[in-house]
């Protein structure tokens, strides 16, 4: 398994909303298709899974940006890795993710 | 053998069962079903009531300031504090402390400075380096990360495997080959600072388990002043070691206390469940599958205090501690998946402890050394020379 998300992006519309799966997983957002905006992790207190968070961010943020994911029932482990690659990566977080979501993240320095 | 409860231990252990239901279980509703730490506020509030009733830093020696609790105690009280969800892998959410790394009571005068005592005072976080992607079974012969002297310095190559913690760790224990022609006695022991040039975590190896999630760590010319060699060079071997037969005890003894309050839960849902116009607890399917969670609680509470009572008292304890390894890990797992089965489909969902259980149990029959290693430490111990 690769651990950087490397997917491509997809437009966040209610076409593609209602075409997820409801499983758990991570997903990350961007306002361009090439920069990481937000790092989620979707778990089991997600009432429709991907489908719902991205739904839900869909409601909250509208149209235009876009979205990759990874099913996965590891989600709060694979999402520190995500967040912690991209801390490596980037020297700081998501620009969306609050700062509470560093608060005991751990060092990467992923090859 | 005399296994009942001193007065001292009755009330010790009915303290902490206690605080686990009146602390501990209550604040998992709020929490991820998956989620191996408290909120920060929570976290010290409860390690404040722990440090109150005199059991903070439970496994830390009281020469160093812990609270002497003999292991025998020591193991009744793992049962206890692993009665919650997230109990296999993180007790208690870690709120009655750790002892960090027990290889570091051996570090000489100047490391203890530097190293144990900020462990112990929880300023520095830790982690165990001996597992390589070449395994972990046999360190003797898998280790093959390689520290070569350089002056007052050593310069590791190498990398390892299923290592918790290193992410966040200050400084860790990491086993090298230091005379390639030696075998087990070709290895020594490192601490390491994590902000060492040449130290990488590259990945998070995703696991069954929840808590404590492994990393994968990489050495590229890693230069670690003699300094900090822990213990002798080329003595690593028995470094590594000593842990390991006193780890299997709370070990084993963790995985009982899930096993305890999974069967709790059986009992308590078979007595309620109605199918076909009568409970559960009236099936006889039902109830042989309960008086099996029995005995295989039984069988590994009485080995594993047993294997508690000889370390306690002196005695070697090496085969005791492999075969309460074996049976509590092997008896626990069937008692999860028995009461998984008895609440049939909410049993396999993450609104109730028992998946996470079930994942995180089958480490159990792996970590610490195989089943598999524990039988041949036993087999060994029967057969005696004859089998070396």
């Amino acid at each position: 398994m690769a651990v950087r998300l490397d997917k491509p992006w997809r437009r966040l519309d209610s076409a593609a909303v209602s075409g997820l799966s409801g499983q758990l997983g991570v997903y990350q957002l961007s306002d361009d298709g090439a920069t990481v905006r937000a790092i989620h992790r979707v778990d089991a207190r997600s009432l429709f899974g991907l489908r719902g968070e991205l739904g839900r961010e869909l409601a909250e943020r509208g149209e235009g940006l876009f979205f990759r994911l990874e099913v996965n029932h590891q989600p709060r482990t694979r999402w520190l890795e995500l967040m912690m690659v991209h801390r490596a990566d980037h020297g700081c977080l998501p620009a969306w993710n609050p700062p509470e979501d560093g608060e005991g993240l751990g060092r990467l320095s992923p090859a | 053998m005399d296994l009942s409860l001193t007065d001292e231990q009755k009330l010790i252990v009915d303290q902490v069962r206690r605080f686990v239901r009146e602390e501990i279980v209550p604040l998992e509703d709020g929490l991820d079903p998956d989620a191996d730490s408290l909120p920060p506020d929570d976290h010290e509030r409860l390690a404040g009531r722990v440090a109150e009733m005199g059991l903070y830093g439970l496994d830390i020696p009281p020469e160093f300031g812990g609270p002497d609790v003999d292991i025998v105690t020591r193991t009744l009280l793992a049962i206890e504090m692993s009665q919650h969800r997230a109990g296999l892998y993180a007790p208690c959410y870690n709120v009655f402390g750790g002892a960090g790394l027990a290889q570091m009571f051996e570090a000489n005068d100047d490391q203890k400075q530097r190293f144990l005592f900020p462990m112990l005072r929880g300023e520095k976080k830790t982690f165990f380096g001996l597992t390589e992607p070449s395994g972990g079974s046999d360190p003797a012969r898998a280790i093959q990360t390689r520290a070569v002297r350089d002056g007052d310095d050593w310069v590791i190559n190498g990398a390892k495997m299923f290592i918790s913690g290193a992410d966040r760790a200050d400084f860790g224990l990491v086993f090298a080959r230091t005379d390639p022609s030696k075998g087990r006695a070709g290895v020594t022991c490192f601490i390491v600072e994590t902000d060492t040039p040449g130290f990488h975590v590259r990945r998070i190896v995703h696991t069954l388990r929840a808590a404590r999630y492994a990393t994968e760590l990489q050495f590229a010319d890693m230069r670690v002043p003699h300094a900090n060699v822990l213990g002798e060079v080329n003595g690593g071997f028995a470094i590594a070691n000593d842990r390991v037969s006193r780890q299997r005890i709370p070990y084993a003894a963790t995985c009982i206390g899930v096993a305890v309050k999974a069967q709790e839960l059986a009992v308590e849902y078979a007595g309620i469940r109605e199918t076909f116009g009568d409970k559960l607890a009236h099936r006889q399917g039902i109830q042989w599958m309960v008086v099996e969670n029995e005995i295989d609680i039984r069988q590994a509470l009485w080995i594993t205090l047993a294997a508690a009572d000889k370390a306690r008292r002196g005695e070697p304890f090496r085969t005791d501690s492999a075969l309460a390894k074996i049976v509590a890990t092997e008896a626990s797992g069937r008692v999860v998946d028995r009461a998984m089965q008895i609440h049939g489909g909410y049993g396999v969902t993450k609104d109730l402890p028992f998946e996470r259980w079930y994942r995180e149990m089958r480490i159990r029959r792996i970590g610490e050394g195989p089943n598999e290693v524990q039988r041949h430490i036993v087999a060994r111990d029967l057969f005696g020379s004859s089998l070396r």
